[in-house]
C-alpha cells in the first residue's frame, strides 16, 4: 500500500520535511522505499532555473555513458551536485554508487528554438539516457528538465534519509514544491522506475490505490506520445492522461476529472456542457479510471491538486496554513509537519471534486 | 424370402424416429393434428394375437386391426425430432427419438439431388465452447474492493457510431470550458446488447412484433436502451412512422428487401432510428445471402418486401460494391446522408480469417462515417442456410473479435469503430457471462439473434433437434407465416419472457462487474480473464490458470 505525501510552500522548504511527512504514516506502507520530485528549487539550484537537470543513478560506467550520451547530443555541463553520503553500518537501503544531479546547457543549435522543441529534446534525451543505461543496466534517469530534481531509492525512508544525510535542514538543498511517496515495490517486483512520483516535462503525479483499468490505460498510452513508456507501476498512467489532457490536447484542467471519472450517462445528461462531456467520454473512454485511488499531481507552473475515484476508495486529506499547503494520505502526516494548523479548515476531497492548490496557495474546490 | 428395396428410404435411415405406444393412446388425434411436418399419420396395423380361453391351453390365433400413429417414412415429409407430439399428447403415448444410426443426410442427397437446407445453427460443434473454458479469475481482494452488485450504481452504455481521435475533435477553448462548434459524426449510446437482426419473413410477424414489444417496454418501462435491429425484410409502415423507430436498427442487405417503403415512409418518421446495419454476410452462413423459401414469402411479407411470391435469394455480395473503400464511398456515404447525418451506420460482417484486414481498412476511413462493426461467428443461428454453410464454413467469433480488437489496438485506434460480437452468444443460456468475456476481451457490446427465439418457445437445437426454420411449418409459430402455425405463438406471453430475460442478465451483468470493482463496462479488460485451458489462453493472451 502507498502512502502519499505534497508540501507546496510560498517559502523553500527541505526534504527532510518531506520526510517528516511520510515517517508518520508508516503504519500505511510497507516502508520498502522513498521517491521524491522537488520543484521550483532553491539552494544551490536557485540559480539555474531555465537550465534543465538530469537526475540519475547510476554505477561509475553509468556517469561515462551518460555524459558521452549527452556530450554528442552538444549538452555542456554547468554544474554538478551529488548528495553527500552517510553511510552507517546497519541501514536498510540498497543504494547506487552514484547520485547525480547536473545542470546543463543546452545545445548551441536550441539557442534560439521554441520551447516546445527544447520540451522535446529533454525527453528524447532521457528515453535515449534511459535506454543507454538499460542495455548495460548501469543506471536510471529520472529527470531531465528545468527546476525539477528526483530522488528514488529502495530501502527504509528513515535510513534512505539518513544515507543521504537529508534528516537535518540544510537551506542549500530546498524546493517550493515537495512531492514524496514511501513505498518502493510494485505489486509485483522491486522496480526503482515503478516508484512514484512519477514525472514528465513538468508534470508530476503520485497516487495511492490501484489502477483496475491499467491494461486498457495502457494499450491506449503507448501508442499516444513517445514518453508515455515504462509502465513499470499502474500509476504511471495517471501522470500520461494528465499529460495527454493538459499538455498535449491543451484542454482545460478540468477535464482531466471528466476524463478519468466521467459522470454518470444519466448525471451527465442533464447538464447543459452534456455533448461535451459525453464526446469526451466517448474519444476518451481508454482514459478512464475505475479506482480504487487517489491522484496528487503538479502542473509545470506549480499549480498542485488533489482527485480521487468516482467511488472515494482512497482517502486523501489536505491542510494549510498561512504559507504552506499540505496533502497527505493521513491526517498524521499534516499532524507532523503543520501542527499549528486549523484542523477544522481540513479538506477531505470528495469523489466528485478536485482540490486545486495555486502558487497563492489558495485553495479551489472545483465540483465535476 | 421376404422381399426388400434396399434403395429406398427406411425408418432406420431417420434422423429421429417416432416412438409410440398403442398402449397408451387414445386415438385423440391432438399429435397428428399439431406436428407441421406431417411426420406421423394415423393407419392401422395388423396384430397376431394367440390367446386361450379355456382352463386348459388351447391355443387360438386371432387377428385383429387396429388403429395406430404411424411415422411417414419419406425424404420429404420426415420427422424432425421437434417432440410437438410429445407435447400435445395427454398420455405420453408418443415422442421422438434420436436415431444415432440415422443414414438421413445421405438418402435425402441421393433421392433429391438437392443441397439439405434447414435453419438453426452449426450442428457439429463437438467440444466445450471456447466461453466456457474462460472464467472471470481476477476478483477484487482487499486493495481494489469489490462492489456491491445490488446496490452500487454501475454506468453501462455502449457507442454506437464512429468516434473520433480525441486530437480531431473540433473543441475551442471559451472561457476555460470546452465549447464544440462543429459536428461531430453522430454517437448513440445504446445498452451494449442488441437485439440481432432477423427480419419480417424469416420470423413470424407475431415473433418480430414480440421482440419489438419488448424492445419498447424494455426502454419505456424498465430503463434499459436496448435496440433491436429489423433484419432485412423491411419494417412495417406503421411502426416506421411511430415514435418508437427511435429504438430500431435498421438493416440494408444485398437484396434491399423493405427499403421501398422505408424512405418512402422518411418524410413521415416522428424519430430517427437508432442506426442503420449494412449487413455484408452472416456467421452461420458466410458468404451466402439471405434465404427465404417461398413457403414462407405470405401475402403480408410481398407487401412488405415488395416482392412477388417467390424464392427470395439476396445475393452473395452487395453489387456493385468490389472493394472496402467503394463500400464506404458508396453505402456508407448514401446512408449517412439520406439521415442527414444524424443516424450513425454500421455494418456486419461474417467472422473470417480476413475479418481483420476488413477492419483495418475501415479504422483509416478517412470520412469518419463507418459507426460500427460487427461481427458475426460461426455458431450464430440462421432461418435458412444450406446444411454444408452451416456446418462446414465459418469462423469462430472469440478469437476473431480479439483479433480485431488487437489490431485497432496496434494502430492505437480502439474504440473508434466499435466493435460489437455475435455467434452462438448464450448458447448457454447465460447470455450476460457470454457478454462480458466478449467485452473484457475487447467487444464495445454484442448481439444475440436465436437466443430470443429460444426464449419465445423455440423447441430446436444444436444437435439436430428440429431445425426447420426453413420450411414454413415451425412448430412454434417463430419462424412460419401459416397463420394456424403462427398462432401457437402467444405474443405478450414472448415479449414479457424477452423483457424478464434481459432484466436478469443486466442484474447478471452486475454480478459479474461487480467482484472486479468495475462501475463500468469492462472493455478491453483481458486482465480480469483466465483460461483452463492453455491454447486458448496463448490465442487470447489471456491468463492460462488451473
Amino acid at each position: 500500500m502507498c502512502r502519499i505525501g505534497a508540501i507546496k510552500s510560498k517559502n523553500y522548504i527541505h526534504p527532510s520535511k518531506a520526510l517528516m511527512l511520510m515517517r508518520s504514516q508508516q503504519k500505511g506502507h510497507d516502508n520498502s522505499g522513498f521517491a521524491m520530485v522537488m520543484q521550483d528549487l532553491g539552494g544551490r539550484f536557485e540559480n539555474y532555473k531555465e537550465l534543465p537537470i538530469l537526475s540519475m543513478a547510476c554505477t561509475d560506467e553509468g556517469v561515462k555513458i551518460a555524459e558521452d550520451v549527452l556530450h554528442q547530443a552538444g549538452f555542456s555541463r554547468v554544474m554538478q551536485w551529488s548528495p553527500e553520503i552517510n553511510d552507517q553500518p546497519g541501514l536498510k537501503i540498497e543504494p547506487m554508487p552514484n547520485y547525480v544531479f547536473q545542470v546543463l546547457h543546452y545545445p548551441k543549435s536550441y539557442k534560439y528554438a521554441p520551447d516546445r522543441e527544447k520540451e522535446e529534446l529533454l525527453v528524447d534525451m532521457r528515453l535515449k539516457l534511459r535506454k543507454a543505461l538499460a542495455e548495460t543496466n548501469d543506471g536510471y534517469v529520472y529527470s531531465f528538465w528545468p527546476d525539477v530534481l528526483t530522488l528514488k531509492e529502495i530501502g527504509d525512508p528513515t535510513d534512505i534519509g539518513t544515507y543521504f544525510d537529508i534528516w537535518d535542514e540544510d537551506e542549500d538543498f530546498t524546493a517550493k514544491i515537495i512531492t514524496a511517496q514511501c513505498r518502493q515495490n510494485t505489486n509485483y517486483d522491486i522496480v526503482r522506475y515503478a516508484a512514484h512520483p512519477f514525472f514528465l516535462q513538468g508534470y508530476t503525479a503520485l497516487a495511492n490505490g490501484e489502477n483496475t483499468f491499467y491494461e486498457k490505460n495502457r494499450n491506449f498510452q503507448k501508442n499516444l506520445y513517445k514518453g508515455y513508456i515504462g509502465f513499470e507501476s499502474d500509476s504511471q498512467c495517471f501522470l500520461y492522461t494528465l499529460h495527454y489532457i493538459h499538455k498535449i490536447l491543451k484542454w482545460p484542467l478540468q477535464y482531466y476529472k471528466h476524463t478519468i471519472t466521467p459522470l454518470p450517462f444519466e448525471d451527465a445528461e442533464k447538464r447543459e456542457d452534456h455533448a461535451i462531456l459525453q464526446n469526451i467520454r466517448a474519444v476518451l473512454s481508454n482514459l478512464e479510471l475505475n479506482g480504487p485511488n487517489t491522484i496528487i499531481a503538479v502542473l509545470p507552473d506549480g499549480t498542485m491538486f488533489n482527485t480521487c475515484d468516482a467511488k472515494k476508495l482512497r482517502p486523501v486529506v489536505i491542510g494549510r496554513t498561512a504559507d504552506t499547503a499540505v496533502i497527505s494520505s493521513e491526517v498524521t502526516g499534516l499532524n507532523e509537519i503543520l501542527p499549528e494548523r486549523d484542523w477544522t479548515q481540513d479538506i477531505y476531497t470528495n469523489e466528485r471534486e478536485m482540490v486545486v492548490i495555486n502558487n497563492n496557495l489558495e485553495v479551489e474546490r472545483w465540483q465535476q | 424370402m421376404a422381399t426388400m428395396k434396399v434403395n429406398q428410404i427406411s425408418r432406420d435411415d431417420l434422423d429421429w424416429q417416432i416412438v409410440y405406444n398403442t398402449d397408451r393412446c387414445t386415438f385423440c388425434g391432438k399429435c397428428v393434428a399439431a406436428c407441421p411436418f406431417k411426420a406421423i399419420e394415423a393407419g392401422v396395423e395388423k396384430r397376431r394375437k394367440v390367446i386361450s380361453d379355456h382352463f386348459t391351453p388351447e391355443p387360438k390365433v386371432q387377428f385383429k386391426t387396429v388403429p395406430v400413429i404411424k411415422q411417414v417414412v419419406s425424404e420429404h415429409n420426415f420427422c424432425r425430432g421437434c417432440g410437438i407430439c410429445e407435447r400435445v399428447c395427454p398420455n405420453t403415448a408418443i415422442k421422438p427419438e434420436r436415431n444415432p444410426d440415422s443414414r438421413f443426410g445421405i438418402k435425402y442427397r441421393s433421392a433429391l439431388a438437392d443441397p439439405y437446407k434447414r435453419g438453426g445453427r452449426s450442428n457439429l460443434a463437438t467440444e466445450k465452447r471456447t466461453l466456457d473454458k474462460i472464467k472471470v479469475g481476477r476478483i477484487s481482494q482487499m486493495t481494489d474492493p469489490s462492489l456491491d452488485a445490488s446496490r452500487h450504481t454501475f454506468d453501462m452504455l455502449a457507442p454506437f457510431g464512429r468516434i473520433l481521435p480525441a486530437n480531431e475533435m473540433p473543441f475551442e477553448i471559451v472561457d476555460g470550458k470546452l465549447v464544440m462548434n462543429k459536428t461531430t459524426p453522430k454517437v448513440n449510446w445504446i445498452y451494449p446488447i442488441i437485439i440481432g437482426d432477423m427480419s419480417i419473413g424469416a420470423l413470424s410477424w407475431r415473433m418480430w412484433e414480440a421482440m419489438a414489444i419488448a424492445t419498447a417496454y424494455l426502454n419505456e418501462e424498465v430503463g434499459l436502451p436496448i435496440r433491436m435491429c429489423s433484419g432485412e425484410g423491411g419494417v412495417p409502415v406503421k411502426l416506421l412512422k411511430s415514435k418508437y423507430l427511435k429504438y430500431m436498427i435498421l438493416q440494408i442487405a444485398s437484396g434491399h428487401f423493405g427499403w421501398n417503403r422505408i424512405i418512402n415512409s422518411m418524410p413521415d418518421m416522428q424519430e430517427l432510428p437508432a442506426g442503420i446495419l449494412i449487413k455484408i454476410g452472416q456467421g452461420a452462413k458466410p458468404g451466402d445471402g439471405g434465404l427465404l423459401m417461398a413457403k414462407k414469402v405470405a401475402s403480408h411479407i410481398s407487401e412488405i418486401r415488395g416482392v412477388p411470391k417467390a424464392d427470395l435469394l439476396s445475393p452473395p455480395n452487395h453489387q456493385g460494391l468490389y472493394s472496402i473503400e467503394e463500400s464506404v464511398q458508396k453505402m456508407f456515404l448514401s446512408l449517412n446522408s439520406a439521415f442527414k447525418f444524424q443516424v450513425p451506420v454500421a455494418i456486419k460482417v461474417a467472422a473470417s480469417a480476413t475479418s481483420v484486414s476488413v477492419y483495418n481498412n475501415l479504422l483509416r476511413d478517412p470520412y469518419n462515417i463507418v459507426g460500427g462493426f460487427f461481427v458475426d461467428g460461426l455458431a450464430g443461428g440462421t432461418g435458412a442456410a444450406n446444411e454444408i454453410s452451416l456446418d462446414h464454413t465459418g469462423h469462430p467469433i472469440v478469437s476473431k473479435l480479439r483479433d480485431c480488437y488487437n489490431a485497432a489496438v496496434h494502430q492505437g485506434k480502439q474504440g473508434q469503430i466499435p466493435l460489437w460480437a455475435a455467434g452462438g452468444l448464450g448458447a448457454n443460456w447465460n447470455l450476460a457471462a457470454d457478454a462480458f468475456k466478449m467485452m473484457a476481451l475487447g467487444a464495445n457490446g454484442v448481439f444475440t439473434g436465436k437466443l430470443m427465439l429460444q426464449l419465445a418457445g423455440c423447441v430446436g437445437n444444436d444437435h439436430g433437434k428440429c431445425n426447420a426454420c426453413n420450411t414454413g411449418l415451425c412448430p412454434v409459430g417463430i419462424c412460419t407465416q401459416n397463420p394456424s402455425l403462427v398462432k401457437r405463438l402467444d405474443i405478450d406471453k414472448t415479449a414479457e419472457q424477452i423483457v424478464n430475460y434481459f432484466i436478469a442478465t443486466d442484474n447478471e451483468l452486475k454480478k459479474m462487474l461487480a467482484p472486479i470493482g468495475n462501475s463500468s463496462l469492462p472493455i478491453g479488460r483481458s486482465d480480469c480473464l483466465i483460461s483452463v485451458d492453455k491454447n486458448v489462453a496463448d490465442r487470447l493472451n489471456i491468463q492460462y490458470s488451473c
